[in-house]
């Protein structure tokens, strides 16, 4: 268990691993397709996807390079990962605008600055 | 009707585009204040840690704007286009200036509930499901906590 999971962690310490995973998760995609948006050849991406494999956060049925690649279930949670921080960084945002409209009066001035709003 | 206290996200699997969805005890005016005044603007808009400076700001219809986060003596220039701003919706575009290739086109929509209370709807279209996840993806390294730290430091100011 320690094992896998450490592969895991190293697949994914891989930009271009996590690349390819992001990817995977919106839908199976063959090498060829995989490789197409980067500066990079088909063998480059085919060791990558072998890292992925042998750490089982993907799997191909054959070994063909047009058969597609698929992303195991449980990975998916990393994507939902990345989703949530997202979306943890946007409330801090907007906490801090809560906090902006919090001090606004109703007389369009603000007790910060003497700068007129621009027009719209 | 579903209330968004606390911001709600969607990441579409067909587009994409990310969604987000958050109320705010404010009006539409208010909102829109928020989100075109400079001054305003540079306190919430973040991101997390460091400072933004300003420096360049038209938020009209055909206007552009350009800041400048600073943190820990490094510099990141973010610019974009106002392409329509009007009183319930903003339509603009986002260039990371490390990043020019990559545009988002962002629409602010003011959703007004009455009462004071305003939904924002923000919407973010990229041109690639890699850029999107880029997006999605970065920070990922960033400490939570540091947008706390800074609602605090706010805080106190407003209330001083």
């Amino acid at each position: 268990m320690t094992d896998s999971l450490s592969r895991v962690f190293a697949a994914l310490a891989d930009p271009t691993r996590r690349d390819l995973v992001a990817r995977l998760s919106l839908g199976d995609a063959t090498v060829g397709q995989l490789a197409a948006p980067y500066n990079v050849t088909v063998q480059a991406v085919s060791k990558h996807l072998k890292v992925l494999q042998d750490a089982g956060l993907v799997s191909r049925a054959g070994d063909s390079h047009r058969r597609p690649v698929h992303l195991e279930a449980d990975v998916l949670d990393l994507m939902t990962k990345w989703i949530e921080r997202y979306r943890r960084r946007a409330e801090e945002r907007y906490r801090r605008l809560d906090a902006v409209l919090a001090g606004m009066d109703d007389t369009n001035t603000d007790t910060d600055t003497d700068t007129e709003r621009p027009q719209p | 009707m579903t209330a968004f206290t606390s911001a709600a996200i969607e990441a579409d699997p067909k587009l994409p585009i990310i969604r987000i969805t958050r109320d705010f005890a404010a009006t539409p005016q208010q909102l829109l204040r928020a989100h075109t005044d400079p001054d305003l603007f540079a306190r919430w808009c973040g991101p997390d840690s460091g400072t933004v400076r300003i420096e360049h700001w038209d938020a009209r219809t055909g206007g552009s704007w350009r800041y400048t986060h600073v943190t820990d003596g490094d510099e990141y220039g973010f610019r974009g286009t106002f392409h329509d701003v009007r009183p319930d919706r903003i339509v603009q575009t986002f260039t990371f200036e490390g990043q020019p290739d990559g545009v988002a086109l962002e629409t602010l929509t003011f959703e007004d509930l009455g009462d004071g209370r305003t939904r924002l709807h923000a919407q973010s279209l990229v041109d690639s499901f890699e850029g999107r996840d880029m997006w999605l993806r970065s920070g990922m390294e960033t400490g939570v906590n540091e947008g706390y730290a800074k609602l605090d430091a706010l805080l106190s100011d407003v209330t001083a």
